[in-house]
């Protein structure tokens, strides 16, 4: 193609996405086509990885494609494998996309739907797509080490182990928070508790299928257990129907919280055959297959997107977490635009994939604008709903009652209609015996899936079946980050006390493997059952507290990458890590001060510990809640300030000539690959 | 066509059945439960310690 018309096509893709983003931005009081939102991303992520990320593959990074990756030259057929780039590119992103990026968006929808668009965007370009990138390249420079070595050898042991208690954090949160989530999503629905219930038996059945029935056929025993989910949606609706069968799946908050605790121990100490990789193939088959539903249903069927660009939550009154639109609507986004949690999968299976460097820009870089994506679909799955409906799911029993009748009453003073019956006949529509204070996310996202889906496929006469599917979808991996997540905080305890303990860091010695699973379920258990139980807490709480643990690993991630490109003698380029560095660094600190010391009890975890303590008859138990999340908080970022500090004297020592600026990459080796491949 | 196949193989490596493929060209073992059982062993602790990200 000519030069000159890819500039003009190049100066059209800018000009829509002007006119796109200045649409989302300028309009007021008016609803405006959910394409608009679309067309801002497609053209976003076009510029930003056209320009931006080829302006640090060449610029930056330097990326050469005649320098053998670790996947060439320690090939061994089994972790070290070259790869077509797009098939690592779907091994990625089918690694790094999980629940979050669906979540976070329908949450901070409360904001309206311009704050959480503008940060997924501009986070994502400047952001979560660069840290992937520049991650994922310096790991396949290493020989594919993870995260918390190239930490520890770029920039210090304190460094190194601070990635260690980060990385423990994170997960020790998210899972209570994903089982938070789940609780809620099958609190009282025995058609949903029915499908979830029934996937744990689909997966066992899998596994031992794939085991000793035809071996090594994955696809094909995905695709049947995908079916059998199917069946198992189609029968939760008879059980949902016949109040006898109802009564065996319908449970209480806290009833499903210790099921789901249970099923988390089992899960960790079950082997891995049996129960973790079906369910894991399982979820990912449906991740993938939905995911592209909901973009071709959004992109087909155009929905119109109710609820307002900005809402007067923004103050920070929002009933769905309290908090202003900075930072909360920054920390509640979280995975949809900068994900630390990205950070470990770029340095674990991914780089010892790489056939070339010159493709981690599209692995890397691109798999993270994938991600961004699911999270503008799923903002647009939240604001296709009418502001009040979307108000009356997600807001907690304790601001709008238990009343319908009040509830809505509540909801249109605060200026989002709703009434009582609207409600009642959703619930109907779904399926649902009640969708009052169904928080979480989980659930509002379902409804707005179903009723994007319902317009044109099949009516309100399926919406019920089009929810339950979401539920499904969402809850089973969730399940699945559950199962894995409780495994990997399993080995890393055990690795950790193995130099307390010799036998506690066998991995296969049972006696270590139930206490390090106790220990792992225990400390997430903790904050699902806090969740549970303090009417003011769950979501409100847990939310946040997940965003600054995630916020932090990349934190961790981008000092790591400002350093290597400070010894890599680029420091004119350090702005590149170091931009989204300080964003995010502002965002951690300043949302971790207000969970801390806000006077505000909805927001500060020791006002509210406060106000407890001076209202009579109020439980001692929540008052240890706020304090221990209070504390929680506090490590989390003094570890922040203890990574950046130690950073900054390293850049300091290297840019001040005192340090010699030495990386530790594996020498250079000359690719065996042919020109003709090269090129 | 082309793109079906990578979809394809993109599917068989997400899925675990390009490594299984992989074993069984790397071992000399032919498709069997045996030879399965073997590959899980060799993977397990690989993919017991890959977190899923949120």
């Amino acid at each position: 193609m000519p030069k000159f018309l890819r500039g003009l096509i190049w100066i059209a893709t800018a000009a829509l996405g002007t006119l796109a983003l200045s649409t989302i931005a300028l309009h007021r009081g008016e609803e405006i086509s959910a394409m608009w939102l679309v067309v801002a991303a497609v053209c976003s992520y076009a510029l930003g990885y056209r320009f931006y990320s080829k302006f640090i593959a060449a610029k930056v990074l330097a990326l050469d494609s005649w320098r053998a990756t670790p996947a060439e030259r320690l090939e061994n057929g089994r972790d070290f494998v070259p790869t077509n780039k797009w098939v690592v590119f779907g091994h990625h992103f089918a690694a790094i996309a999980g629940p979050g990026p669906l979540v976070g968006p329908v949450l901070a929808a409360q904001f309206g739907y311009l704050p959480g668009t503008l940060w997924i965007l501009a986070g994502a370009v400047f952001g979560g797509c660069v840290q992937d990138f520049v991650i994922l390249l310096f790991s396949v420079r290493r020989d594919g080490k993870s995260l918390t070595e190239m930490a520890r050898e770029e920039i210090g042991k304190v460094g190194g182990f601070v990635a260690y208690l980060a990385i423990i954090g994170i997960i020790v949160i998210l899972l209570g928070l994903c089982a938070l989530i789940v609780v809620n999503a099958l609190n009282g629905s025995p058609w949903g508790t029915f499908t979830i219930a029934m996937t744990i038996p689909i997966a066992l059945l899998m596994g031992v299928y794939l085991r000793t029935v035809r071996p090594g056929k994955v696809l094909e025993t995905s695709i049947s257990g995908f079916a059998l989910v199917l069946l198992a949606i189609w029968g939760g609706q008879w059980v949902s129907q016949n109040p006898e069968a109802a009564k065996w799946f319908t449970f209480s908050a806290p009833a499903l919280a210790v099921l789901i605790i249970i099923y988390g121990f089992a899960a960790s100490a079950l082997p891995v055959w049996l129960l973790l990789a079906p369910r894991d193939y399982l979820s990912t088959f449906v991740k993938l297959g939905t995911i592209a539903l909901l973009a071709i249903g959004i992109v087909g069927l155009r929905p119109t997107l109710h609820m307002p660009s900005l809402t007067r939550f923004i103050d920070g009154s929002g009933p769905v977490f309290a908090g202003n639109v900075f930072p909360f609507a920054f920390i509640t986004i979280a995975c949809g635009a900068v994900s630390g949690f990205h950070s470990l999968i770029a340095s674990g299976t991914t780089p010892k994939l790489i056939r070339r460097e010159s493709e981690t820009r599209m692995v890397g870089y691109g798999a993270m604008m994938a991600e961004s994506m699911v999270a503008i679909m799923a903002m647009i799955a939240a604001c296709v709903l009418q502001p009040g409906i979307y108000f009356a799911i997600n807001s907690p029993v304790a601001l709008i009652g238990k009343v319908p009748e009040a509830a809505t009453a509540t909801i249109t003073g605060w200026g989002f209609p709703v009434t009582a019956a609207d409600m009642h006949q959703l619930a109907q529509w779904v399926g649902e015996q009640n969708l009052f204070s169904r928080t979480g996310g989980a659930p509002a996202f379902a409804v707005g899936m179903a009723h994007i889906f319902a317009t044109s496929l099949g009516g309100q006469a399926v919406m019920a079946i089009w929810y339950h599917f979401a539920i499904m979808f969402e809850a089973l991996f969730i399940l699945t980050v559950l199962d894995a997540g409780t495994r990997v905080g399993r080995f890393m305890l055990q690795d950790a006390l193995g130099h307390v303990w010799k036998p506690l860091g066998r991995i296969s010695w049972y006696p270590s493997i139930l206490a390090t699973s106790g220990l792992i379920v225990a400390m997430w258990g903790f904050f699902l059952w806090q969740g549970v139980k303090d009417p003011q807490g769950g979501i409100n709480t847990l939310w946040p507290l997940f965003g600054i643990a995630n916020q932090l690993l990349a934190i961790v991630a981008l000092c790591v990458a400002t350093t290597i490109v400070i010894k890599m003698r680029k420091a004119r380029y350090m702005f590149v890590p170091l931009l989204p560095l300080a964003v995010l660094g502002s965002v951690t600190y300043a949302a971790s001060w207000h969970k801390i010391f806000d006077p505000n009890p909805r927001i500060g975890f020791l006002a509210h510990a406060r106000l407890l303590t001076n209202t009579a008859g109020a439980n001692p138990r929540f008052i240890l809640y706020d304090r221990i999340d209070a504390v929680v908080t506090g490590i989390l970022i003094t570890m922040v300030s203890i990574i950046i500090i130690e950073s900054v004297m390293e850049w300091a020592r290297v840019l001040a000539g005192r340090q010699q600026a030495v990386v530790k990459e594996s020498p250079f080796v000359m690719t065996r690959l042919t020109a003709e491949e090269q090129a | 066509m082309r793109v079906l196949s990578l979809i394809l193989n993109m599917l068989h490596e997400v899925f675990d059945e390009s490594a299984y493929a992989r074993f069984l060209k790397r071992t000399g073992m032919v498709n069997s439960r045996a030879a399965y059982a073997e590959f899980w062993r060799e993977r397990e602790i690989m993919k017991a310690r890959a977190p899923r990200c949120c």
